[in-house]
């Protein structure tokens, strides 16, 4: 009986805890469909007692309309382009790099590796101002092929340590067998390995796509007009020094996190297994 | 075979030349500018000035002040996060109604944009509209607002909880994972051997999980000037400089004052700052993987 209740109590300060941490982007959803009346109301209208999606229609078909109104479609769709483009240039580069780490021994390769990871710990806002001069000389400033670029710098070293820690839960052995069988290599690489890490590989790609999709140090400074400007950016236009649509920015930020939610559980097995690869002995 | 030899290079060499672009290149030419009085907007002024920069930072209180602020701002975050992500983690690795559902909810803060999680706490604390002071009211606990944004100590402690609570989700799933991995047969001895939970915690757990707690905060260190994102949009780093981190006063420098070569000596800072606290974790984090 002791025991028993001892559980329920875990449980119920777990369930606590969830819904501590889950208010904030509960009462996000709930703002992003209420009517404007509830959100100023006083005493606040905590559970919304009518369901409006005005913000959402607003946000994609009628960009230009109402002096508020956000250009969101274009923000997503240059959104898209960078994190999807740069995610799948990274993941092709990252898995290639990420296979002669794990597999090769090279002379200079732990210390070609931990530099790797350290050009992944510079801030983003650092890196904004010489990116910023180099790119306005470069005609690159403003472009989605500049942003994507940095992206991909970005994600490179995340995924070649996720990477590199799925091949070497690979066996060598595997590796051994089909070149005794007279796969060189690269043969190898491909037929093999590179199957085996199928699940590695949707984890990382999904992981660079969520980064570049949040991204905001960089993405602020290097985009300028609707050709470039991402989600991230996007947001800061729905304030203004005495107006703030709140219902408008809940909106935006419900479409920019439900990608990233579904990605993410998508994968979350994976993930958690890429990220704490070498922890168990 | 000459082919096989080559063949690490090969594979690395594109993800090399882009990172040397995009981020060595850079940084080499920002270190230059920071030995300059470059202005964007004074024509010529990219002249050398040798480390007049650096003096001017030297002799800046609030440079000073960004640098108490953000060591600060960490270690009450990173430890804060550590600690109650233990504590959920803890709950959580037990047998309860709805485990796996539960452990993949407590994801959702982490996939959250930094930018997203400043504006949401920037509202959440507002003192007019605000949920935090709405709430208050609602209970009868306060009957003037709270000025949560503008008070310069409850200004540090709003921007804590903003990137608490974004950094605690991701500390979680990798403390849960972590234990969930954990070998019974230790626990099983111990069981026999009479131990109390609080022994099993402190000589079994707690060493066996510390693999996933070094892994948890080293991956968190390249994240940690994300940060600016949420402090940017909450306070933009006032009222008065006291929520002022290192990054944000990059920004101020560079970007707002347009100062180029003070903001790029700024921002040298914060590069050695993340890169040797990232170089220290991550040193040993290789050396478990071999």
């Amino acid at each position: 009986m002791r025991k028993k209740g001892k559980e329920f109590a875990f449980s119920f300060l777990a369930y606590f805890f969830l819904i501590l941490m889950l208010i904030p982007a509960l009462w996000i959803i709930f703002t992003s469909v209420r009517p404007e009346v509830e959100v100023n109301a006083y005493p606040p209208v905590w559970i919304p007692k009518k369901l409006t999606l005005e913000k959402y229609q607003q946000a994609f078909f009628s960009p230009g309309v109402g002096e508020q109104a956000v250009p969101v479609r274009d923000y997503l769709r240059n959104s898209l382009i960078a994190s999807l483009g740069s995610a799948g240039i990274a993941l092709v580069l990252g898995t290639l790099a990420g296979f002669a780490f794990s597999r090769f021994d090279f002379e200079g390769r732990d210390t070609l590796f931990l530099f790797v990871l350290l050009s992944r710990a510079v801030p983003g806002i650092a890196l904004s101002l010489p990116l910023f001069m180099l790119f306005v000389r470069l005609k690159l400033l403003d472009t989605l092929e500049g942003l994507s670029l940095v992206y991909i710098a970005y994600n490179i070293p995340f995924m070649i340590w996720i990477m590199d820690g799925f091949f070497r839960e690979i066996p060598k052995d595997l590796e051994d067998a089909a070149q005794i069988d007279g796969c060189t290599k690269w043969q190898a690489f491909l037929k093999v390995e590179l199957p085996l890490c199928a699940p590695g590989l949707s984890a990382s790609g999904i992981f660079a796509f969520l980064m570049a999709w949040n991204e905001f140090q960089l993405a602020s400074v290097l985009t300028r007009s609707l050709s470039s400007k991402t989600m991230p950016v996007g947001l800061l236009e729905f304030t203004s020094e005495f107006v703030m649509d709140w219902r408008g920015m809940c909106a935006m930020a419900v479409i920019m996190f439900i990608p990233a939610i579904i990605f993410t559980f998508m994968v979350s097995k994976h993930l958690i297994k890429g990220l704490t690869f070498g922890a168990i002995k | 075979m000459i082919r096989e030899k080559y063949l690490p290079a090969l594979l690395i060499t594109p993800s090399l030349s882009i990172i040397l672009f995009v981020v060595a290149f850079p940084l080499a030419f920002s270190l230059y500018v920071s030995f300059t009085g470059y202005s964007l907007l004074t024509p010529g002024s990219m002249v050398f000035t040798g480390g007049e920069n650096y003096v001017t930072l030297i002799h800046d209180p609030v440079f000073w002040q960004s640098l108490k602020n953000t060591v600060i701002f960490l270690t009450i975050a990173i430890n804060t996060e550590l600690f109650l992500g233990l504590g959920i983690a803890l709950l959580l690795a037990r047998e309860i109604k709805g485990g796996r559902i539960l452990r993949t909810l407590f994801m959702i803060p982490m996939m959250f944009a930094p930018i997203l999680v400043g504006f949401q706490f920037k509202w959440f604390f507002n003192d007019q509209v605000g949920m935090v002071n709405n709430l208050l009211y609602t209970l009868h606990l306060i009957e003037k607002p709270i000025l949560w944004l503008i008070r310069g100590d409850l200004a540090m402690l709003s921007i804590l909880i903003a990137e608490i609570w974004r950094g605690t989700s991701f500390m979680i799933i990798i403390l849960t994972a972590g234990l969930m991995a954990l070998p019974k047969d230790p626990f099983e001895a111990a069981e026999v051997d009479g131990a109390s939970g609080f022994q099993k915690f402190r000589h079994i757990t707690f060493p066996l999980l510390s693999p996933f707690i070094y892994i948890a905060m080293a991956i968190r260190s390249l994240d940690i000037a994300t940060a600016f994102d949420l402090v940017q949009i909450m306070t933009g780093g006032g009222p008065a400089h006291r929520t002022e981190l290192i990054w944000t006063y990059v920004y101020r420098l560079g970007i707002i004052d347009t100062k180029f070569g003070l903001g790029c000596a700024m921002s040298y800072v914060t590069v050695i700052i993340s890169v040797v606290f990232a170089y220290y974790l991550f040193k040993q984090l290789l050396k478990t993987r071999g």
